[in-house]
Parts: structure tokens; sequence; C-alpha cells
């Protein structure tokens, strides 16, 4: 019986005091402990940020690599070791600003990992400057007199190269946010879950804010229409829905090809090439000798 | 090869995809002389243009095989009139030309059409037939002219080499070494490496990923590596130039990694399908903070087969990353090899036996710096990797007095291992030289040509050859003699790395940096100018 006390770290968490990122953590351990994975089963990866330090915190496999990096790393490891249950933990600079092209031809390839975005909309770690998702007009440390350009909607973006799996969720609701995360982890094939995460040191508004514009989607929502999912997700103003925006069949799931040729195992477990076999790949290459 | 010959094979080309001017030069020999030449003793031209750009390389008494009469000797074959006028299809010109060439060189016609029916076989019998008798017309037309002019006989032999490029050895030598995985991004001259890897996916068990970018590609070989599989990627300087701060990730994460630098001339982006060795010190020094790695450089071919599973022994077992440093010549040309002697090199592993650890801890301090490395998912055993400083457990530290200082020590020591596994430079003809040309990577058998030339030359020379080139091993430099650099850049960056780590005084410098290989000719002239 796997319990939150497997997952329990004994790193010192260095998130400000009451930052909504502990809700975050809260709804990983009881989405994991509800799954009944075993922390040696699970591979955090992440990048560099705020949120990118959460694989601290929770313990269990984890590589903690560069700022936007965090994807390619975890390609590599969904390869390498298709028993891992490998999860993403990035933020909105992470992954849609220094990351952002490892995030869109992620989705291309549908790898079977899930992808948590802390999206505060700001860079908190290096105090306060624009993140892509930063909304026009708000002041940010570098843009003075306000961000004028214009954010980037990385859920539509993910619907429209139909991304499997497309959820956001807000850190103020965790028992919702641990049920995303569940099923996202659940789900075959490339998860994405867009967290709204409120900056309480930097950022413009209150959690209270966020409050007031954040709804759950319907259970009539239907799940799998592409349009309507597009529609959601480009909802603007006052509005925020959360839930899973779209879910579609699972299409082939990246390296299944070479799995299903050579090995299902963790490619660690392949014997070697040996002498003889070697010696005859390489008679190919002797013209008119054996 | 057929007919029993060692044959060296080395093109240039554009950087289009169809037409403009390309050559393909072949060297013929008893025995394998890996190397090109400077003058060519038959030159084939398929157009006027080539003849143009490429008259000059041929020998005074060399013969022109060409299809408009303009010198004295020469054999005038109209290919592309007679394939068109009475084969009904200019393709087979180059059929014709090949048996004109043939029978230049004095080699039985079966030969060619034995060759002939092995490439083409797969296109059915009409294609085989046709191009039967293209090589035939070629053959008699020109043995006729030949009679008194072609002083070449090359009959049937026994011998058998083989004729590989140095981006067929590399991925063959990954596999038999245990990569499992490669992902790369296509950049001339590596894009081979993926490409043969991903074609022969299933029959070696190398998973090939194109990644989005070269950034994606090291991060994802990291990736896999963290995950217990041997990976790599290959690119060349401008890619590696996105890569480094993977190389630096590599370091602080002690991942093992292999990275095949494909050099070519830049910089930016230079001359894409030229050769250069520009970038050593640029492998050497590449990565922010300080951390070790292992440079290597193979001479040809065969040594790029030897020393690619020798960069993942040493990646495995230091947890370090291994550049290899090729470029264009060596990747692209065809080496004549009589053995491959594999009996010489082995495949290790160096993953822990998890049931040997208790308590685990991924960044464990420990006298050779080397830490039990696991993969994740190999046993309850958690394994972390962290780019921050961290502690012996891979967690953030801040701990600067003990932590930090620590493991920058502990990751430093591991290039004391290092330095005493690096091999000593090849020396040749030192006792009795006056001048030593010291060279590195795939010029090896240019300059040992070199040296012959210059014996004749009355000038007593002899040399050292790096192939492995960081760490530096230990090496004494005999005294009394006028060192000689001889390097495919401009500013001669061998020779700075031996005056900075060895104190070396250098004479004079070879330095081609005109994107064509280094030849013995070339240096030889070089030398003689001075």
């Amino acid at each position: 019986m796997i319990t939150e006390r497997d997952y329990e770290s004994e790193a010192e968490i260095q998130w400000c005091p009451g930052c909504p990122n502990f809700g975050i953590l809260q709804a990983f351990k009881g989405a994991l402990v509800g799954l009944q994975k075993a922390p040696h089963e699970v591979c955090l990866v992440s990048g560099i940020g705020q949120a990118a330090k959460l694989p601290h915190y929770l313990k269990c496999n984890f590589f903690n690599g560069l700022h936007g990096r965090a994807i390619p790393v975890a390609l590599g490891i969904h390869v390498a070791n298709p028993q891992l249950t490998t999860i993403v933990v990035t933020g909105d600079g992470d992954c849609y600003g220094e990351g952002g092209n490892h995030f869109i031809h992620a989705i291309r390839r549908n790898p079977d990992i899930t992808v948590v975005v802390h999206n505060n909309e700001i860079y908190a770690l290096t105090k306060g400057q624009a993140s892509p998702t930063t909304r026009q007009g708000e002041k940010r440390t570098i843009q003075v007199k306000g961000v004028d350009i214009a954010p980037l909607n990385m859920l539509s973006i993910a619907i429209i190269h139909d991304c499997t799996f497309v959820a956001r969720g807000f850190a103020g609701d965790i028992d919702h946010l641990k049920g995303l995360v569940t099923e996202a982890v659940n789900h075959t094939g490339m998860s994405y879950v867009d967290v709204i995460q409120p900056c309480i040191t930097w950022g413009t508004h209150p959690v209270s804010w966020y409050k007031e514009r954040v709804y759950r989607l319907g259970e009539d929502y239907e799940l799998s229409d592409q349009e309507a999912a597009l529609k959601k997700a480009m909802e603007g103003g006052d509005k925020m829905p959360i839930g899973i925006l779209y879910r579609t069949s699972p299409r082939e799931v990246f390296a299944s090809r070479f799995r299903k040729a050579v090995t299902d195992q963790p490619l660690a477990k392949l014997p070697l090439t040996g002498r003889e076999k070697m010696a005859g790949f390489l008679s190919e290459f002797r013209p008119g000798g054996q | 090869m057929a007919q029993g010959y060692a044959v060296f094979a080395w093109q240039e080309y554009e950087s289009r995809i169809r037409g403009g001017q390309n050559s393909y030069s072949i060297r013929i020999g008893e025995k394998p002389q890996n190397a090109p030449l400077l003058e060519a003793d038959i030159l084939l031209c398929l157009n006027e243009g080539a003849l143009a750009k490429y008259e000059p390389l041929l020998k005074r008494d060399g013969i022109l095989l060409a299809q408009k009469e303009v010198r004295e000797r020469m054999i005038t074959i109209p290919f592309g009139k007679i394939a068109k006028e009475e084969m009904g299809n200019k393709v087979y010109a180059n059929t014709i030309a090949l048996g004109a060439l043939v029978a230049m060189l004095g080699i039985e016609l079966e030969t060619l059409q034995a060759v002939i029916g092995q490439r083409f076989s797969k296109k059915g019998d009409e294609v085989v037939g046709a191009n039967y008798a293209a090589a035939e017309k070629g053959y008699t037309l020109a043995d006729k002219g030949c009679k008194d002019m072609c002083p070449w006989r090359l009959p049937k032999r026994r011998e058998r080499y083989y004729l590989i490029t140095g981006n067929q050895a590399i991925p063959l030598a990954a596999a038999f070494a245990g990569c499992r995985f490669i992902s790369a991004y296509p950049m001339t001259p590596s894009t081979g490496i993926i490409t043969f890897l991903a074609r022969e996916e299933d029959r070696l068990g190398v998973f090939a990923e194109q990644a989005e970018d070269e950034i994606a590609a090291i991060n994802m070989a990291i990736g896999a590596s963290y995950a217990g599989a041997k990976a790599m990627t290959a690119t060349s300087g401008g890619g590696f130039a996105l890569m480094v701060e993977g190389v630096s990730l590599a370091g602080m994460t002690e991942t093992p990694l292999v990275i095949v630098l494909g050099q070519r001339p830049g910089p930016a982006t230079g001359l894409p399908t030229r050769t250069a060795q520009g970038d050593l010190l640029f492998a050497i020094n590449a990565g922010h903070g300080e951390f070790p790695k292992v440079v290597l450089a193979p001479s040809d071919a065969k040594d790029a087969f030897h020393k690619i599973v020798r960069a993942f022994n040493l990646a495995d077992e230091h947890q370090t990353t291994v550049i290899l440093l090729t470029d264009q010549f060596l990747a692209d040309s065809s080496f004549s090899i009589e053995d491959f002697e594999l009996d010489e090199i082995e495949a290790f592993s160096y993953l822990t036996d998890s049931s040997e650890i208790e308590n685990y801890k991924r960044y464990q301090l420990t006298d050779n710096g080397i830490s039990p490395r696991l993969y994740p998912g190999q046993s309850e055993h958690l394994v972390a990797a962290d780019s921050d400083e961290h502690d012996e457990q891979g967690h953030i530290t801040e701990d600067l007095a003990e932590t930090a200082v620590a493991m920058v020590q502990k990751r430093l020591v591991k290039l004391k291992g290092l330095q005493k596994e690096v091999k000593p430079p090849e020396e040749f003809a030192l006792d009795e030289a006056d001048a030593v040309l010291i060279g590195w990577g795939s010029s090896r058998q240019a300059i040992l040509e070199a040296v012959d030339l210059l014996k004749h030359d009355g000038v007593k020379v002899g040399m050292i050859h790096f192939t492995e080139l960081w760490p530096l091993p230990d090496f004494g430099f005999p005294e009394g003699k006028k060192y000689w650099s001889v390097e495919s850049n401009a500013t001669a960056q061998l020779a700075r790395l031996l005056r900075s780590e060895y104190g070396l005084v250098f004479e004079g410098m070879v330095a081609r940096y005109d994107g064509l290989p280094l030849t013995g000719q070339y240096i030889r002239s070089r030398f003689n100018d001075h």
C-alpha cells in the first residue's frame, strides 16, 4: 500500500510561504498515491524555475535539467525505459518560452508522458519579468510600462495539433487538480495540463481574482469535440474554464514501432551485439569477400 | 575492389542538391593507402565544365577520358551522343564511361559486368542487359585507343579488403559498443550516422530520432542515457554550438554521452560540404563551468570504429562526455581496411548492480569521483539527476563551504582517472628526424606520405600524431627537433594547445584552410616553401 508518506521528501522547500505551488504538490501526491504508483516507478523531469523545483519535494526518481529542456530529456527517458511513469513538471517560462519549440514538437510525437505546466503568468524566480502568458498591459519588472505583446495561448495550439489530452487546472482547487493529474497520468499518449497558479509575490492579481473567474466545465461537456475545445481554450475575458478541454482516442504513441520491432523492455536490458554478429555486418562492406 | 585491390575514394561536392561540379577520386593500390593524392593518372570528365575545373589535377603524362578531343594524351568517346543515339537513353552515358575507364585500367570486362549484374539485379533483366551493352560499348571503344597509351594492368588478385566510409564505420561501431539511442538534427557532414542507424534500426536495435533542433537532440540523448541506454548524438560545428549547454548539463549530472562532431569549415555556415579541423579548441573548451570531458580524433575509418567503442566505454565508466572529432574528409571518404581486428576491442557496461546497494546516493563522494550509477526503474532505489549544484542525494544545495566545494572536486578528480587512460601520440621516425610534423585526426596518412616524400627530397622528417587530445597524456617531446604543426585550420590549434600544456615551441606550420583535405604533396610543398 503506497501512502503519502512514501512520497515525503527531506529536501527543504524553497517556495514562498503560502505559494499555490504547495497546492499543486499536494495534488501530485494525492494523484500518485491514488494511482498506487510506487516512487521508483515514477520519474519527474523538470527544467528551471520555481515549478521545476517540485521534483525535489516529491520523493521519486527525478531529472532536474536545464531551463526549457525538460521535454526532450523526458522523451529520452520515455524511450529508454518505457516502464516508468514519466511526468514533466514545468512552468510557463520554462515550457512556453525557452522550451516552446520542444513542446510543439512533442505534441507531434505523442509520447506517453504527462506535462504539467505551472502557469503563473510571470518569471517569478528571476523576480518578476513578463512570461509568454502575461496579459497585455500588465506591468512587470522589465516591462515597466506594461506588456505590449500578445500572450501565447498554448492550450489552443495543443488542441489544434491534436494533442491527445489537453486540460486546465487551478492551483486553488486541489481536489479538482488531483483528478486532472490522475486522468492525465492514466491517459495513453501525451497529456498536457496547464495549471493556473497565481503568483502571490510578484503577480498582478491576488488568488481571489482568479477564484472569481475560474469555473469547472460541466459534466455535459463533450470532450472529443475539437472545435468546441478550441472555443473553450480561447474563452477570454473574465472566464477561465478548468477541466479536461479535449481528449481523443489515443493515436500511435512515440517509439511504439520500435517497441514492437525490437523491445518493450528498458533498453539497458538488451544484450550487446557480439563480435560474430558484428563481423557479419562488416562483411557486407567487403566486395567479393566472405 | 572486386578485382582484389585496395581502393581509397575521396569525394568533394558543392552545397547543392543537383548539378554543379563534383569530383570523386579513386586511388588504387595493392595495399591500402588511405589518403588522397593531388595529381591524377586518369581524369574522366563527364561534362565540359568538369574539364575546365579539374584538368589542372591531371598529370602531364596522364590520360584524359572525355567526350571531345582537347589534347593529345586522351581517349575521346562521346558517351552522351552514343547513349542517346545508339542506346536510346542518355542515362547510359555513365556506364559507357565506366566501361571505358575499366578498359584503360586493364581490368577484364567480365569483372565490371559482374558488378553491374549485382548492382542492377533488383531493376530487372532489361536494365542489367542494357548496362552490360553500354559497358561493353565503352570498353571496346577505349580498348582500341588504349593499346599504346595505357600502361596499367590490374589482373585479378585473391586479396579482399573492406571498403567503408567513416560515417558507415561509426554507426556500426556504436551498435557494437552497445549504443541504443541516437538523436540528431541533420547537418553535413554528420547526417550519414543517424541515417545509417535509422535505416538499420531493427537489425541493430538502436532507436534513432530526428530532433527538432540540436538542443533537443543532446537533451534527448542525455535523458536516454540517464534512463540506462547508451546514447549518442552527432552534429557539425554549428549544431555543436547549440549543444554546448547540454555538454555542460551532462558534465554536471555526470551522465555518459558520446558526441560525434564532424568538422567542416566555419565560422557560421562556412563551407557546408568541405573539410576542416577547425573545432579542436572549441570541442576541448565546450561548456560553461569546469568539468571533465574527453576528446578523441580518429585517424581513419578503422580507427574511428575502435575509437567509438572506446568513447562509449570511457563515457560509461567515467560518467562523462566523450567527443569524437571527425571531419567531412573522414566522414565521406571510403577507406580500404584489411582487418577490423574486432578481437582488440570490447564493449563494457558500468551500470551498478542494484542488489549491491543499501542506501543509494547518486552522487556519493568517492576517491576517484565515480559514484555508483543505477538507472531509474532498475530497482526500488531512486535515481536523481540535477543541473543545480547538488548534494550526494542529488538535491539542490546552497551549502557552499562543504558540499559545493566537495562536488567540484569530485567531478574534477575524474579527470585524473581519465588522464591515466588516454593514449600517447603515435611516433614515427623520430630518432633520425631533424624536423617533426605534428598533426592530429584524419591527416595521419597524408603526414606519413609527406614524411616519405620529404625523405626523397633529402630532408629527415618524423611524425608525432595525436588521436587522443583531451585530457592530454603524459608525453615527453624529444629535444633538439624542429617542430611543425600540420593542421586543416588557419591558426594551428593543436600547436596552441601543445604550447600551453607542454610549453612546446614550434618552428613553423602547415595550415590548410581552403576546405580541401591535407595531402602528402601539399604538406611537402608547404614545408619546402618555408
